[in-house]
Parts: C-alpha cells; sequence; structure tokens
C-alpha cells in the first residue's frame, strides 16, 4: 500500500534516515518505536513529502509519489499528525474541524456558500464528540491544554478520511485518562474502515496494546521489525531503543 | 481570538443603516454627503485591504488598485469622452482584477514584511509610471473626470445621483465581502495567519487561498478607486503614493478585522476627523492619527470595532 | 564617451547618499526584527537639527568650515536622544510580536513624527547652502562637478567602514551579531539584549540623522523630505537582504548606477528602474541578494 524502498535523507554530515526500505500492506496497524534523533520523524516527513530523500523512493499504491509535496500527496489519501500539533491556534476548535471538513470536501476555493452550514456543523460535532473535545468546541485552541491539542491534530487528519494515516507520537502530552480512550475510540474505528495506519510512539503500552507489527529505528536505520512481542524482546532493539541492558 | 464571523445574510441593524444613509441627503448639507461618499468608496479599498489582513498579510501598495479604478475611469472620461458609469465601472473592476490576478502571481510567494515592501515597491513603480508619462496619464496635473452619466441620463445633480450610485454599490460590496469572510476561502485566509503548514497537510493550498483573495481585493479597490474618481472629478499620480496605501492601512488597523461594517464605519469616522482636524489643525492631524494607531496597537489590537460587539456565530447545538 | 564619467559618478553620489539610511535600517531591522518606517523622518530630522545648528551658530558665516562638525554634532545629539528616547517608549512595548506589528509601530511614528517636525520648525523651507558652496566645484573629465556630494561619499564610506569595524572587531559588535542570529539564546547566554537593543537602535537613527544633516546643504529642508527617502531606502533593503549591511551597500551602488544610467539614457524612467529592479531582485532571490533564507520549522 505505502512503502519507502532505499530512501535517504542526509542533513550535510548527519544520515537521518540511512537507506531504509519499509514496507506496509492496506489495513495493517504499524508502530515506529527509536530514541529520539533515531530518524524516525524524518521518515514521517519524508513519506509525505514535506522532505525530499537524497536518494530512494517513496512509493503509494504502486505509484511513486517521490517529489511530490504535501499538499498532492495529502488529496492522494495520505494524512498525518504531527509530534508538535499544527494547529490554527488563534482560532476556535470548531473552526479548526470546520476548515478541515471544507478542504476534504473540496471547497478550500468556495467563497460564497458559508462555513457554517448545517451539514458542516453536524458533521464537526460529530468528529468533535468522537474525540471528546466537544465541550470545548467554541475554546480558542490556544486555550486548550497541550493534551486537547494533540488530539485536535489527530482528529484533524482524521477527519480526511484517509487510506494511510500517519501519526507522530499521538498520545505524547495527552493526559493519562485521555490516551486510552482517545486511542479506544480511534483504532477500532480505523481498523472497520481498513485505514492503514503507521505511528510512532515512545510509549510501549501504546505500541503492545493497538499496534500488530512494530518496527524499531536506531540511528537513521531499521534495527528491527515483525510482530510487536518479538521485536519489543529482541536484545539489540532492547538495548538501543529501550536503553535497557 | 477567533475572528467575529457575520452570517450571510445582512443583519437588520446594517439595512437600517443603509436606510438611514439613503435618507440623509434630505437633511444634510451636500458637503457632508459629499464626505460621506468619498468615506464610503474609500472603505471598500479598506476592505479590500482587510481581506488580506485576515491572512496576515499586510498590504502597502493597494494604492496601485485604487489607483488603478480611478484612472480607468480618468482615461474613459478625458481621453474617450465616455463618462458612462455602467461601462466605465465594470472596466475598473475588470482591470484592476486582471492587475491584481498578474501580480498576485508575483505577491504570493512572499509573506510578513517582504509582501508589504514588494506591494509599496509595485505600487510606487504605477506612480512613477503616471507622474513621468505625460501624454498617457496627464502626469503630475493628472486627468479631469467629466461627463458623468448613469444609463445614458447626464443628471441636473450628479452628485447626488453619485450619492446613491455608491450606496447601492457599498452595499453590494459590503455584501460580497460578508459572504466571502464566512465562506470556507474566509476561514482558510484565517488559517494562513495560523499555519500555513497544516494547510497543505489538509490537501489545500495556502498560495491559492492567498491569490482569490487577492484578486477579490484588487477588484473592489478598484471599483472604489473608480467611484472616487467620479466624486471628485479629478484623478491625479497622488492616489497611487505610499502614503495613500498607508491610509488605507491605517484605517483597516483601527477598524480591524472581524467585520465587513468595520472597514466602512473606520472609513466615515478618518474622513471626518481629517476633514475637520486639517481644517482647525493642520499641523497636528497626523500626530492625533499616530497617537490613535499606537494606543490601538497597545491595547486593542485586533481592532476598535471589537469594543463593540463580541458577536460571535453559535451553532445550534452549543446554544443548549 | 563622456557620459560614463558622469554616471559613474552621479551614481556613486547617489549611492553614498542613500547607503546612510539604508543601512540604519537594515541594521536596525537585523538587531530589533522592526522594519522602520519613521527612518525617512529620523533623516528629516537630522537635516532639520542640522539646519538649526548651523543658522544658529554659524550664523552669518555659513561659509566656514565650522559647518561641517556642526552637522556631525546634530547627527550626533539626534542619535543620542531622539534614538533611545523612541526605542524605550514605543518600541519596547512590540518586541517578539509579529514584524508586522513592527511595521504598524513605526508607521504610526512615522506620523507623528512628520507633524512634531512641522510644529517645531513649521512649514517653510530651510535653506543652509553654506558648506555646499563652500566646497566649491571640481573639474573631472572636463565636466564641472560640485564637490559637496563627494564629501557625502566619503562619509557613507567612513560610515560603512565604520560599522564594519563595531561589528566585527568590538565586544558590542560581537553581542549584537549574537542578538541578530538568535534574540533568545543571546539572552539566555547573558547578553543584555534590551540594552543592546537601544544601543542598536540609537545607532541606526544616528545613520539617519548624519545623512539628512549632511544633506541639508544640498537641498531645501521641508517637511515631506522624508517621504521619498524611506521607499528608496525600503527599495534598496528589498534587494540587499534585510539586515545585511553589505547587502545595502550592494543595493545601493546598484540602484545609484542604474538610476545615473537611466537619467543619461532614458530620463522617463528614472523613478521606475528603482523599483523595477527591487522586483526584479526579489523574484529572482525572494530573501534579497544577500537576505537570510528562513527555515523551516517541523
Amino acid at each position: 500500500m505505502i512503502g519507502v524502498q532505499n530512501v535517504s535523507r542526509a542533513f550535510d554530515m548527519l544520515r537521518a534516515v540511512d537507506d531504509v526500505s519499509l514496507s506496509v500492506d492496506e489495513g495493517e496497524t504499524v508502530g515506529i518505536i527509536g530514541t529520539n534523533g533515531s530518524g524516525k520523524t524524518t521518515l514521517l516527513n519524508l513519506i509525505t513529502g514535506y522532505l525530499q530523500p537524497t536518494s530512494g523512493h517513496i512509493v503509494f499504491q504502486g505509484m511513486d509519489i517521490t517529489g511530490l509535496g504535501p499538499q498532492r500527496i495529502t488529496t492522494l489519501g495520505v494524512a498525518r499528525s504531527f509530534q508538535i500539533p499544527q494547529v490554527y491556534a488563534g482560532l476556535t476548535v470548531l473552526d479548526n474541524v470546520l476548515i478541515a471538513i471544507a478542504a476534504h470536501s473540496g471547497r478550500s476555493a468556495d467563497f460564497w456558500t458559508p462555513m457554517y452550514r448545517r451539514d458542516c456543523l453536524i458533521t464537526a460535532e460529530e468528529v468533535l464528540a468522537r474525540f471528546g473535545l466537544r465541550d470545548q468546541a467554541m475554546r480558542t485552541v490556544s486555550n486548550l491544554p497541550e493534551g486537547g491539542c494533540k488530539i485536535l491534530d489527530v482528529a484533524l487528519s482524521v477527519v480526511l478520511e484517509p487510506k494511510v494515516l500517519l501519526m507522530d507520537e499521538p498520545t505524547s502530552g495527552v493526559s493519562a485518562r485521555d490516551k486510552f480512550s482517545v486511542m479506544d475510540t480511534l483504532m477500532p474505528e480505523l481498523k472497520e474502515h481498513r485505514v492503514t495506519t503507521i505511528f510512532v510512539e515512545h510509549d510501549l503500552e501504546i505500541i503492545e496494546r493497538y499496534a500488530a507489527r512494530a518496527v524499531a529505528f536506531d540511528a537513521g536505520k531499521i534495527v528491527a521489525d515483525g510482530p510487536v512481542a518479538d521485536v519489543l524482546a529482541r536484545p539489540e532493539v532492547r538495548r538501543a531503543v529501550l536503553g535497557v541492558n | 481570538m477567533s475572528e467575529i464571523t457575520t452570517s450571510p445574510s445582512l443583519p437588520l441593524a446594517v439595512i437600517a443603516a443603509f436606510a438611514v444613509m439613503a435618507v440623509l441627503p434630505l437633511f444634510l448639507s451636500d458637503w457632508i454627503v459629499f464626505l460621506i461618499a468619498l468615506a464610503l468608496a474609500k472603505g471598500a479599498v479598506v476592505l479590500g485591504v482587510v481581506l488580506l489582513l485576515r491572512g496576515g498579510l499586510i498590504s502597502f501598495g493597494h494604492a496601485l488598485y485604487f489607483a488603478t479604478g480611478a484612472y480607468t475611469v480618468g482615461f474613459l472620461a478625458n481621453r474617450f469622452g465616455i463618462g458612462e458609469a455602467l461601462v466605465a465601472l465594470p472596466l475598473a473592476i475588470i482591470i484592476s482584477a486582471v492587475a491584481a490576478a498578474a501580480l498576485g502571481v508575483l505577491l504570493t510567494r512572499f509573506r510578513g514584511i517582504y509582501f508589504a515592501m514588494l506591494s509599496l515597491a509595485l505600487s510606487m513603480i504605477l506612480y512613477t509610471v503616471l507622474i513621468k508619462f505625460y501624454d498617457f496619464s496627464g502626469g503630475t496635473d493628472g486627468l479631469s473626470v467629466r461627463g458623468f452619466t448613469l444609463a445614458g441620463v447626464t443628471s441636473a445633480d450628479p452628485a447626488l445621483v453619485q450619492y446613491y450610485l455608491v450606496l447601492v454599490l457599498t452595499a453590494a460590496v459590503v455584501y460580497v465581502g460578508a459572504r466571502f469572510l464566512a465562506s470556507p476561502l474566509g476561514y482558510l485566509m484565517q488559517a494562513v495567519r495560523y499555519n500555513e503548514i497544516r494547510i497543505e497537510y489538509l490537501g489545500a493550498s495556502a498560495s491559492h487561498a492567498i491569490l482569490a483573495s487577492y484578486v477579490v481585493s484588487g477588484a473592489v479597490s478598484g471599483l472604489g478607486g473608480a467611484l472616487v474618481a467620479y466624486l471628485v472629478g479629478h484623478v491625479s499620480p497622488e492616489l497611487a503614493f505610499w502614503v495613500s496605501s498607508g491610509d488605507f492601512v491605517f484605517v483597516a488597523v483601527l477598524g480591524g478585522t472581524g467585520s465587513v461594517f468595520a472597514p466602512l464605519v473606520g472609513s466615515i469616522a478618518f474622513e471626518f476627523v481629517k476633514n475637520y482636524a486639517l481644517k482647525f489643525s493642520p499641523n497636528t492631524w497626523q500626530l492625533t492619527l499616530g497617537v490613535f494607531l499606537l494606543l490601538v496597537i497597545y491595547f486593542q489590537p485586533q481592532g476598535l470595532w471589537t469594543l463593540f460587539t463580541r458577536l460571535r456565530v453559535k451553532p445550534r447545538w452549543l446554544r443548549r | 564617451m563622456n557620459i560614463l564619467p558622469i554616471i559613474l559618478l552621479d551614481g556613486i553620489t547617489f549611492a553614498s547618499w542613500l547607503f546612510l539610511v539604508s543601512a540604519g535600517i537594515t541594521f536596525i531591522f537585523g538587531v530589533l526584527r522592526i522594519l522602520n518606517v519613521a527612518h525617512g523622518s529620523l533623516y528629516a530630522i537630522g537635516a532639520y537639527v542640522g539646519a538649526t545648528f548651523i543658522i544658529r551658530f554659524a550664523g552669518q558665516e555659513q561659509h566656514s568650515w565650522l559647518t561641517l562638525p556642526l552637522l556631525l554634532l546634530a547627527a550626533i545629539v539626534v542619535g543620542l536622544t531622539l534614538g533611545p528616547l523612541i526605542e524605550r517608549l514605543f518600541l519596547r512595548r512590540v518586541y517578539g510580536k509579529d514584524e508586522v506589528i513592527g511595521l504598524l509601530t513605526t508607521f504610526a511614528l512615522f506620523l507623528i513624527l512628520e507633524d512634531v517636525v512641522r510644529l517645531i520648525w513649521g512649514i517653510e523651507p530651510y535653506l543652509v547652502e553654506g558648506p555646499f558652496r563652500l566646497l566649491g566645484r571640481v573639474r573631472i573629465a572636463g565636466i564641472a562637478f560640485a564637490v559637496y556630494p563627494f564629501l557625502l561619499t566619503i562619509i557613507a564610506i567612513l560610515a560603512g567602514l565604520l560599522l564594519w569595524f563595531i561589528i566585527h572587531h568590538t565586544w558590542f559588535g560581537r553581542q549584537v551579531t549574537c542578538v541578530i542570529t538568535d534574540r533568545e539564546m543571546a539572552g539566555a547566554l547573558g547578553i543584555n539584549v534590551p540594552r543592546i537593543d537601544l544601543m542598536a537602535f540609537a545607532l541606526g537613527t544616528f545613520l539617519a540623522a548624519l545623512g539628512g544633516a549632511f544633506t541639508a546643504p544640498m537641498m531645501s529642508v521641508e517637511p515631506g523630505m522624508g517621504l521619498s527617502v524611506i521607499v528608496l531606502a525600503f527599495a534598496v533593503v528589498g534587494i540587499g537582504g534585510l539586515g545585511s549591511i553589505g547587502g545595502a551597500a550592494l543595493g545601493c551602488t546598484i540602484v545609484g548606477l542604474a538610476r545615473a544610467t537611466a537619467i543619461q539614457l532614458f530620463p522617463e524612467i528614472e523613478l521606475f528602474v528603482i523599483y523595477a529592479l527591487m522586483v526584479a531582485v526579489l523574484l529572482w532571490r525572494p530573501q534579497g541578494l544577500f537576505g537570510a533564507i528562513e527555515l523551516r520549522k517541523i
């Protein structure tokens, strides 16, 4: 469904991603683990076209999408949420979601019909309820706690009804209480719609609970790739990624 | 703070305001009626600036479209003897829109300070062209605008006809502006100000949104300029000078970007203050403006309009 | 061909005149991240104070050499008083905010200063041609040139060298470079950023006032003289890149020579050519010739 082939990305002397190949089939749920700086976010940036690889290819549904930018790749069906939530801080939660809905329904060039349209509001209400943000709808995002921003960021990417969803640390900064409630609602739904899900996480409990397959990164390379339990048991993973000796 | 929205249908208050303005000529002197018309026409240009300000883009060169619209009317009247508003006004709008589209392709690559500086440079190019090419533009003398007709009719009181023309067109501009601000594109422009990356990652294009806004902005400003040309009866290169752009920016910032009416109300206030301040104390009115602007910047950055209204459209399911 | 020396000399003198104002603007932007629309007004005030000093202290003897140090003094006075005053009172509040807010603030200052000038000095022009006539004329390549503009060139070069020396060879300059590179880090490293801001703005003001003061003998000093300077300076810093003094110097030279060429060969486009150049450069390099590229954020 989506994958990278021998992809590398260097920043001057630093090889952030070093000859990485990864292939994910439709409907799979893959968790990516690794220490900070091991190349996980760079990989997401490469897949979504924010960065261009210095070598290698990005492939989606059999098409070579290397060189395309984030806008194009998103319209092809690949959505992404960010480690630092990328939301519209000065607007309300509701406005953020409405904009995403409008973009998804191709109305981003519409300058005549109102955004606050009945059907859009209903959809927005559903989305907000799903993510537990309904009560915060009229709050300006800059007044949301960090966890709320993160959840909103994930919600915006889910609104796009993508074929592939990439999430960068979806639960970091989210309170312990909300972590599981959001993921418990979100992940089964993604499975039900056969959304290929790839998420980066530091919280191993999240990985164990929601991912079927784990990919471990270390210093820009993949050091392990397989079923979650297997990968987490491997000594090189435990040493490099978990810091356990 | 989220920008205040207006629902697409004109609220009663606005209709009432326009109704009041429609009967004003019965009570007020010709000069005041003229000032109001002038303020409304310039208010359209300020609205143009506000459309971009919403996206965090400050155009210090909107005098370009103001002058383009004005000189379109000027040329037609002066060089071709065509004073028919129904010909000149649409032409002014079209030419301004085309200019905005062409220049917008260049300008929308920039943000922040560079956008401001480049927009200023472009308007100064027009200014220098208007000054130097005497045969073309009348140079610093400008062009006189005579022979105003509406639908072929030369009226006995052209100032009055122009007043109502301005009123009607301003109402139209307000309507279009209100719909624009409440539309997905209007909201996308706000989003541009806060996070362009997210816009790309929603599959939309910040550049396209800005360009669309810029074209609408240019068209509306051109209309404003065209109307001013008829009202004043004369066009000159000063219309394109950067200080002229500065005035529009001033009113835009003072009124704020919250609503379509802020530019109009701000413009009327500005014209009246300027008119009387110039008479009584010509050496302090800029100072007063400057102080006002500073106060707004320091204490009420969303503009003065937000002092009076805290409307926010709430969807029904939140009003329970 | 006879026009080449004219173009060169005319271009260089115009560039020198513009450099003093542009260097100030670009330097202030580099340190404070504020584009100072009021810089033209500071230039004008420098001219007015310079004219006032000459009239009061050189009086009838406008032809004496005393006038030149007086002009320098005027610039220093303006730089040391008005600079810190403006920075402290008005600009300090808008640091860290959007660049556009800074632009609007200085625009408000411009409006205020334009009227302050009128209130203090009235609207009648001041003429202090003494120093200009003092320096007389010289023949180069068979053409008579006034000497005074070359003084301006020398001053511009000296100012440029002074700036270069300050930035690269003094402790202050070292700190300024830190602040220009990263304000927050500079503060975290213990640099007294507010004091650097103040001194940087004072220096920028001094440069503008210097340009104004030494321009006073060349033209009539009247309200509105800052209006055209500021847009020309913007064009130059746009070309050279905001924050780069070398860029400002190069930008001035290009603009000066282009304008001089236009005047000789295509007089109609004299004004037009400057702004057209700016548009052309920005089309090619959006950050200007030596401007810093904005780094992406995620």
